[in-house]
């Protein structure tokens, strides 16, 4: 048992993800996609493959959503002038209640993850 | 328009009423008006307040002493019915009074009005206490005569009148010579000799006729101090906002001290005046329609439908009484592939909604308020099984002949939804009513009991708020945030030297000059000018100066504001100077040869200066904005224009002017543009500046005042419309439906500022919106579904004024009612608006075939669930038999069109065009009307004020009908073709265009001749006629069959292969495949 790199990136995607939780629900864009975008870093450092290739597709659809954003000069993905038409807020609230469950699962995945790692190495 | 202040503002006090003439004396035209002469203009268009027409009497007119009181919240309850848009000014101060104020009691002193005196009044007194009629002049030749009914008013309760008129009567001035000071006094304004008459005048203080509500509702919610906490960019208005019209009043909302006194002697008499109708048993009191019969329809069929209670009961009859022979016609299957004449003779009306009688007769007007589908279905289910979309086209500032204006203490409202009261709600009994949205049920206020219009207590509904869906209140301060702002208009002019060859400015001017005195507003009225080329360059207009002081800022990185006080400043104190620079603008900038344009910068200074206040932007720009914030660069690709594959660029390049409209939304400012230009100007950028501040976009291409005369003169027409028009500031407006219905997409231009409330920073009289609905819950419960769409908004006279229309429909489980209910052309404009919504977040492609789509679900849906008949061909129910053709021309708009040379400006206003114009004049220019001319004759014509009115029968829009003999006239909607084939009769040339022969017409001609032949007369006829039913005017254009201008004339003939890839019968033929 010790306490490795791959360990450390597993203790502190917990941690974030419990702050992403809360993001998905808020809608804080932005530190959520960077959130998620680090500690997708930090496995792929850590060689963590399989958590890495559970995390990917969520990483493409964030690029994506990011890229295929309204026109603005700011940062930002939420245009004032249509976020108030029904069928794209309710959009926007599903998709937060469906990040709130991959983050909710991913939450439980990594305090395993991170116990395996401890035990086995 | 709307009248001055003293009209409705200061009702009166009771402490002036001393300074009414106790005896009409004083009054300048004294002639009794007499209700026998002016009862047939009565009835022509107040048909449900006929009951009154027999009561009327002879009272005299004399000037309102109120005039000029200085209060502009109505202090006590005042009704005022008013008079449509437009009232003449000088015709507005109202009040009444009778002759024979000796003869009989004056209603109700607050003390004696509930006493039993009131109640005993012999009816012959009750009689003389009718309103009486002044019929408004006519106005000229094609305006309806409109009367004025003026109420009398029960003192210390309600002061309620009537007038209508026409709304030209106000620019010509007519109305007051015939009308002198037509007034009425009644009892409210008795003298004081007299007061000692009637026990118990004294009683009630006077502070009680100022009832407190404003005091106790306004509290806490919207002080004019809110709006200074106003931040940020997003929405910078405060959220109480939404409390203005969404309204949060306290529950607890206590009525004001003078109803609560006078709520005991109510309780003691045991309402003596209630109306037979309520002792007739439950079925007949739950009927808020007019006429208490529901029984005497005989086809109320769904008695089987459990109903919980009987409000329900009464609900689902008014929804039921069908008209079947319409309703057969309807859903008669046509097969398209057969039938070949679809087109009506005239153009398509409304469908009625499948109610009762006395529903239909109160129901709102088709024109401010449409559905998609006038039968709603139940479920999403069956929605979504007949594939046609649910949704509503509103225009709902439109200018009205004639709206009843109310001005009352307490604007009854559901306490739960907000909902205003209107004709589809059900009266429980005497003092409760169910609303029609919610289903909650309600208390009706005490000064709701008493009702104007007939003069009598315990009519609830009767009141004119339960008789009309189309009605405008006078709010109170508890309706505003701030003060009402005065009416601001500012001019931002583009002078560069773009402009100056264009040489728009010259008109501008003079146009402006023009209509000075006929800009909407009061005393209060300010307007500033700012032009700019590279520089922002402000005038100072302060009252005094000899002359106009130019201020030229050059720093544009950052704009700031030379002077604070001085750049708007007072129409009325300034005009004077303002005619000076007016007179002096075209020719300052003649010389300039600056070719920059500092579009952005300019806006960025127009907001900061009309920041405080608010109001109109109106923005001139010929070129695309080149340097300074908002700059744009070129990124139409000429070669792609008639790119059959996708367009690029129909979206904003910047968010800089949709940031920068929703700051002005934020301040309560209007931005306007007109764009006058020749080159590629980037409109989907630019657009965006009115787009989410809810103005007004005109576009001119190629425009120069020489060159191209035809668009000159339509600017000049807009520009006459545009500045004398109607203007409410600082609106919002919101839709309720049915508990059960809900809205999800908004289109128009304005911002959504929560997920019902549309903030408009201006509203105008020609813009409309459409929403599109879905259904959450099943609507099973009822059989009526109502919407509701209340616009509260600032008048140009400072007055706050809520308007309310309320559109009931029944609600139906079969499919085929839903098909039978279809109005075809509403879905057509809504689909247009999904369309264009597709082709900017998607792609055009996606957005055509989506179009095309909907056409091949319709048919599949109709045949396999409706049409059990196993027919070959397309079958369509009969309502719906336009939609492919329609569709099809939807595709070939400049909007949509692909494979055609079209400039990327031009595209995106056609599809700024399509969310913001009202339906009729959509369905005008995608499917334009084409007549045949030369064959008119009188049979069917109407006969409208000693004029003819030809009414020639609709021709279907392919060539094959555009014979070579022939005179055909196409309408367009903002532009008529008159067509001259080749072989036309030389009478009709000679007699209506002034030529010996085809040979002798001009290339170019715009004007019909007004020659004294009988045929001349009625193609003007027709043509005024059309022409007046539409806000802008349309130009005319006389095209002969070999001229140039073919290529333009034949684009509009939809049904043939000219234009686009599909002639009619490929596209029914591509449909068919389609759906195998």
């Amino acid at each position: 048992m010790a306490f490795t790199f791959a360990a450390f990136c597993y203790m502190l995607a917990l941690l974030l993800t419990a702050a992403l939780i809360f993001f998905a629900i808020w809608h804080l864009v932005l530190p959520e996609y960077l959130i998620h975008f680090f500690f997708c870093v930090m496995f792929f450092c850590a060689a963590e493959w399989l958590t890495l290739s559970l995390n990917l597709p969520l990483l493409a659809y964030h690029v994506w959503r990011y890229m295929s954003r309204p026109v603005m000069s700011g940062p930002g993905l939420y245009d004032p002038t249509t976020i108030m038409n029904a069928d794209i807020l309710a959009f926007c609230q599903k998709e937060g209640w469906c990040k709130l469950a991959f983050y909710l699962l991913s939450f439980f995945y990594y305090l395993y993850g991170m116990i395996y790692v401890l035990v086995s190495s | 328009m709307h009248p001055p202040t003293g009209c409705y503002g200061a009702p009166p006090q009771q402490q002036s009423y001393p300074t009414i003439p106790a005896h009409p004396a004083p009054v300048p035209s004294k002639a009794p008006i007499t209700n026998s002469a002016h009862s047939a203009n009565y009835y022509r268009s107040n048909h449900h307040q006929q009951q009154q027409q027999q009561h009327l009497s002879q009272h005299h007119v004399a000037p309102s002493p109120y005039s000029a009181s200085p209060s502009s919240a109505p202090p006590s309850q005042t009704y005022a019915t008013l008079p449509s848009s437009a009232p003449p000014p000088s015709n507005a101060h109202y009040s009444q009074q009778p002759l024979q104020q000796q003869h009989h009691p004056p209603y109700a002193p607050p003390g004696s009005y509930y006493g039993p005196q009131s109640y005993h009044a012999p009816p012959a007194q009750q009689s003389q206490q009718q309103p009486s009629l002044v019929p408004a002049p006519a106005v000229g030749p094609g305006a309806p005569v409109y009367p004025i009914v003026s109420y009398p008013s029960a003192p210390g309760s309600s002061q309620f009148g009537t007038l209508s008129s026409s709304q030209s009567a106000a620019a010509h001035g007519v109305m007051p010579t015939q009308m002198g000071a037509p007034l009425h006094q009644y009892g409210t304004t008795r003298p004081a000799s007299t007061a000692a008459v009637q026990p118990g005048y004294g009683v009630a203080p006077p502070s009680h006729l100022a009832p407190t509500v404003n005091g106790q509702g306004g509290t806490g919610m919207c002080g004019g101090d809110t709006s200074s906490s106003s931040t940020g960019s997003a929405s910078p208005v405060p959220n109480s906002y939404d409390n203005l019209e969404g309204g949060s009043y306290p529950d607890s909302m206590p009525p004001s001290n003078h109803m609560t006194n006078q709520a005991a002697p109510y309780g003691n008499y045991g309402y003596p005046g209630m109306p037979p109708a309520y002792h007739q048993g439950p079925a007949a009191v739950t009927d808020s329609s007019p006429s208490h019969d529901p029984y005497g329809q005989s086809s109320y069929q769904q008695y089987s439908q459990p109903f919980p209670n009987m409000s329900q009961l009464s609900a689902a009859l008014g929804g039921l009484s069908g008209v079947p022979e319409l309703e057969v016609a309807a859903l008669r299957p046509v097969n398209l592939l057969q039938e070949r004449d679809l087109l009506p003779h005239r153009p398509l009306e409304a469908p009625e909604p499948n109610l009762s009688p006395d529903l239909k007769k109160v129901n709102c007007c088709p024109q401010s308020f449409r559905c998609t589908l006038t039968s709603i279905p139940q479920t999403q289910a069956l929605l979504t099984k007949a594939r046609l979309p649910l949704g509503l086209l509103l225009h709902p500032f439109r200018d009205l002949q004639q709206l009843p204006v109310i001005t009352s203490n307490t604007i009854v409202r559901c306490r739960s939804c907000r909902t205003y009261i209107n004709p589809f709600v059900t009266f429980l009994d005497q003092r409760r009513w169910k609303c029609n949205l919610c289903y909650r049920v309600n208390d009706v206020p005490d000064e709701f009991m008493y009702n104007p219009v007939t003069r009598s207590y315990g009519e609830p509904h009767k009141r004119p708020e339960v008789q009309n869906a189309t009605v405008e209140f006078i709010a109170s301060s508890d309706y505003m945030l701030r003060p009402p702002q005065p009416a601001a208009y500012l001019f931002v002019l583009d002078v560069s030297h773009n402009a100056v060859e264009a040489g728009y400015l010259k008109y501008f001017c003079e146009s402006l000059m023009d209509n000075l005195d006929k800009l909407p507003g009061d005393t209060r009225t300010r307007v500033g000018f700012l032009t700019f080329d590279n520089t922002i360059h402000f005038y100072n207009l302060q009252e005094g100066l000899s002359q106009p002081q130019m201020l030229v800022v050059s720093d544009i990185d950052d704009i700031f504001i030379p002077s604070h006080d001085s750049l708007m400043v007072n129409l009325k104190e300034s005009k004077e100077l303002v005619k000076d620079l007016l007179t002096s603008l075209p020719g300052m900038f003649s010389e300039s040869k600056e070719t920059h344009s500092a579009l952005g910068p300019a806006l960025q200074a127009a907001f900061k200066l009309m920041t405080p206040t608010g109001g109109r932007v109106t923005v001139f720009q010929t070129q695309l904005p080149t340097i300074g914030a908002g700059s744009l660069q070129s990124r139409e690709d000429p070669n792609q224009r008639s790119s059959t594959k996708g367009v690029q660029h129909l979206g904003p390049a910047t968010d800089f002017y949709k940031k920068l409209a929703l700051d002005c939304s934020g301040q309560q400012i209007g931005v306007d543009l007109f764009l006058l230009s020749s080159q590629y100007t980037d409109l989907a950028s630019l657009s965006c500046i009115s787009k989410y501040s809810a103005g007004s976009i005109f576009y001119y291409p190629s425009f120069h005042c020489t060159q191209n005369p035809t668009q000159l003169e339509k600017f000049q027409k807009d520009l006459e419309r545009y500045l004398t028009r109607k203007i409410g500031f600082e609106a919002v407006m919101r839709i309720r439906c049915t508990k059960g219905l809900s809205i999800h997409t908004f289109h128009g231009n304005f911002f959504v500022r929560s997920t019902d409330l549309l903030s408009l920073a201006n509203v105008n009289p020609d813009s409309a919106f459409a929403v599109q609905m879905s259904i959450d819950d099943s609507l099973a419960d009822s059989s009526l579904a109502c919407f509701q769409a209340a616009l509260l908004y600032t008048s140009s006279k400072g007055k706050r004024r809520i308007r309310v229309h309320t559109l009931c429909l029944p609600v139906v489980n079969q499919l085929s009612d839903v098909y039978a209910g279809a109005d075809v052309q509403a879905i057509t404009c809504l689909l247009a608006d999904m369309a264009i919504d597709r082709s900017i977040t998607s792609s055009l492609s996606d957005a055509r075939d989506a179009l095309t789509n909907a056409v091949v679900d319709l048919m599949s849906a109709y045949k396999n669930n409706v049409c059990n008949l196993q027919q070959s061909g397309l079958v369509v129910a009969a309502s719906m038999r336009l939609f492919p053709v329609y569709i099809l021309s939807l595709l070939k708009q400049k909007a949509l069109r692909t494979g055609t040379s079209t400039r990327l400006d031009e595209r995106v206003f056609a599809m700024c065009e399509f969310k913001t114009q009202p339906l009729q004049q959509l369905m005008r220019m995608v499917h334009p009307d084409l007549y045949r001319l030369d064959d008119m004759s009188d049979q069917g014509a109407l006969h409208l004020n000693d004029t003819v009115v030809p009414q020639p029968h609709l021709l279907h829009l392919s060539a094959d009908r555009v014979t070579r003999d022939g005179a055909f006239l196409l309408d367009c909607g903002n532009v008529f073709y008159l067509w001259i084939g080749k072989s036309c009769d030389h009478l009709f040339i000679q007699d209506v265009l002034g030529f010996p022969d085809y040979a002798s017409i001009p290339a170019t001609m715009t004007h019909i001749p007004e020659l004294e032949t009988l045929l001349s007369e009625r193609v003007r006829a027709f043509l005024d006629w059309l022409q007046d039913k539409r806000a802008f005017s349309s130009t005319l254009t006389v095209m002969k069959d070999n001229s140039s201008a073919k290529a333009s004339f034949f684009q509009y003939l939809v049904e043939d292969r000219s234009e686009g890839p599909f002639s009619y019968n490929e596209f029914l033929q591509h449909i068919q495949q389609q759906m195998s």
